[in-house]
């Protein structure tokens, strides 16, 4: 097993709890940064520590916070996007709900480094349960001194608060999410200006997902360079992979980023291999919006080498033989799994959660759910396979934010790797799967 | 059915009052997707337009206002539910661990179809859009529960525990804390 930061003591009995917590380390980052540390020293560690976002965009952290906008007697807030939502990612419910206080630590450390007073951890309504875990662990937080007046006696002041959603994918979205936060549809805003210009309230913003921030509590205790130490290339430290489908251990699994993927699938450590000793077929590694591989594509790159968990060797050989990192949701599927019915689940995932702002993802998602619909119960042809594809090409890059993409992708690369499967729902003229 | 008043409980002013306090000074509309979720746990499970009316009072803003968001989000009803909603997970994880064959087993022990509420009110079934449950596949959510690794027994489990409650369950339900 490799080194562990974020999960290392997540089987500590009591670990959801402030004493548990604090005895194992818990806090040290945020004394070290309010005693020792100016909040530039700390954005500079993040940069060289080279982390990028975890919530699937994989954008450099330290720069996403340089880009903050400063202006005098303007408040500035961090905002923390706990709208976990992307099909097969639950890393953040697992982290949130097993060690909330490392996101509470996260939180204030990272509030402190970009000079907020009031931060915000929006998390999707359906969990809810989790958000009063994590309003434990700050009011746990504000009776020790952590939050508050004066924290450390340091004259920084801080409040933290959670926000829950209502039940909508386009939140984690990030500026949909700002719009979400101030009680208003989900809506994604234009951009730019981007959320570190103009974002809540129209102030300067940064918006990180849950397993980002937290990443910043080794980085500072440990520091950047020792960060950027673990792990391949650009794609520093460790990663939480959500792994679900056909293996035999689903769960969440703290990577060194850089374990090969035939590693993460068969080997003990991690998914145990697949479910009933079946072969594999499929892999969409990081979330419903990334190119779903076939089995020789995920475990081998096209130069023939083994594939690697990391953010450049998922993507290498671009769209027709790569895929992308993501948000880490591993979905694996065994040597019986229809390629187009699983593709009809995302579908109709994007269909019921795009905002309807753009008409190529409104009107788009909804054609393409009605032709898989139609291919899957017996009644497609060629055609229909020929429109799917256009259709999926109409809506990539035509939409204010990339649901539209998320939508797009899935659908392209089932087809261009999968396409026989298509075509013999259509020559059978029957479905394997009648849908219900 | 008679006409209640609607009023929150003094409880639920406070909190309302706390939720508001949690945003800078005019920004108070901030609240109102927290306090939809306590409007629907303390009404019935629903947001009835006179509902919406009484959250738009709260918070100073227009019905509308109200009424575009609630109509937004997939967590409020706009109709009546049954005590126990259940809702359950059908997106690419859960189908593949055998979501469709918990939502038929579901539909064949209660006598109703998707989207549909028992006679005596007590279940109302709904298929739902992935609830980050994947690992714990298939699974279903009832309230703020999560009802993880399903099997048909499970379900039949549940299903007994839940109709000698016979009590409504709802998002801001203290849980136990699902297991790993």
């Amino acid at each position: 097993m490799g080194k562990k930061l974020l999960l290392a003591n997540d089987h500590i009995p009591g670990i959801q709890s402030y004493d548990v917590y604090r005895s194992n380390g818990g806090y040290l980052s945020v004394e070290k940064a309010l005693k020792t540390l100016k909040p530039e020293d700390i954005v500079e560690e993040v940069k060289k520590s080279g982390l990028r976002g975890r919530g699937g965009a994989g954008f450099p952290t330290g720069m996403k916070w340089s880009f903050l906008a400063k202006p005098e007697g303007v408040p500035r807030y961090l905002v923390c996007n706990a709208d976990e939502s992307e099909p097969g990612t639950f890393k953040d419910r697992y982290l949130m709900s097993r060690i909330p206080h490392l996101l509470v630590e996260g939180m204030i450390t990272s509030s402190y480094a970009l000079g907020a007073n009031t931060s915000y951890i929006y998390i999707r309504g359906e969990y809810y349960y989790v958000a009063q875990i994590l309003e434990k662990a700050i009011a746990e937080a504000y009776q020790n001194g952590w939050l508050g007046q004066n924290i450390l006696g340091t004259g920084y002041n801080l409040d933290l608060h959670v926000q829950v959603g209502g039940g909508a994918y386009i939140c984690g979205e990030e500026t949909a999410l700002l719009e979400s936060l101030e009680g208003k549809r989900g809506n994604p805003r234009i951009k730019p200006p981007f959320p570190a210009i103009a974002g809540l309230y129209g102030c300067p913003t940064v918006v990180n997902n849950v397993e980002t921030i937290a990443a910043v509590v080794p980085i500072v205790n440990d520091g950047g360079d020792s960060y950027a130490a673990i792990g391949i290339g650009k794609s520093t430290g460790t990663k939480l992979i959500s792994a679900s489908g056909h293996i035999k251990k689903p769960g969440v699994y703290e990577i060194e980023m850089g374990i090969t993927v035939e590693e993460f699938i068969y080997s003990e450590a991690y998914c145990g291999g697949i479910l009933n000793n079946k072969k594999l077929k499929a892999v969409v590694a990081g979330g419903s919006s990334v190119p779903i591989l076939p089995a020789d594509k995920i475990l081998t790159t096209p130069a023939g080498e083994k594939r690697l968990m990391s953010y450049e060797s998922l993507s290498e050989g671009g769209f027709a033989s790569g895929t992308m990192l993501g948000s880490g949701g591993f979905i694996v599927m065994d040597e019986d799994t229809s390629i187009v019915e699983n593709l009809y689940t995302f579908t109709r995932f994007y269909h019921h959660e795009s905002c309807g702002q753009c008409s190529p993802c409104r009107e788009g998602t909804a054609w393409m759910e009605k032709l898989l619909h139609k291919i899957l119960d017996g009644h497609g042809t060629l055609a229909d396979v020929d429109l799917l594809w256009e259709i999926q090409s109409k809506i990539e890059g035509n939409t204010i934010c990339p649901l539209g993409d998320a939508a797009a992708w899935p659908v392209a690369s089932a087809i261009r790797h999968f396409r026989s499967e298509f075509e013999s729902f259509v020559s059978n003229g029957n479905a394997k799967h009648p849908i219900n | 059915m008679e006409k209640k008043e609607i009023k929150f409980s003094n409880e639920a002013l406070g909190l309302v009052q706390k939720m508001k306090s949690r945003y800078p000074e005019g920004k108070q509309k901030s609240a109102l997707l927290p306090i939809l979720h306590l409007a629907q746990a303390e009404f019935d499970g629903w947001l009835s337009p006179e509902v919406m009316d009484y959250v738009a009072q709260l918070l100073g803003i227009q019905s509308i206002e109200v009424f575009e968001v609630a109509s937004f989000y997939s967590m409020y009803n706009l109709k009546p539910v049954g005590k126990c909603l259940l809702e359950v997970c059908r997106t690419s994880s859960c189908w593949l661990r055998g979501a469709n064959e918990i939502v038929a087993h579901l539909e064949n022990k209660l006598g109703i179809k998707e989207g549909e509420t028992t006679p005596d009110g007590l279940f109302t079934l709904k298929t739902v859009e992935c609830l980050g449950s994947c690992g714990t596949a298939p699974m279903l959510m009832c309230g703020a529960q999560f009802h993880e690794n399903l099997t048909t027994s499970k379900v039949d489990d549940m299903l007994a525990k839940l109709k000698a409650e016979n009590t409504r369950k709802t998002y801001l339900d203290k849980v136990e804390v699902n297991q790993y």
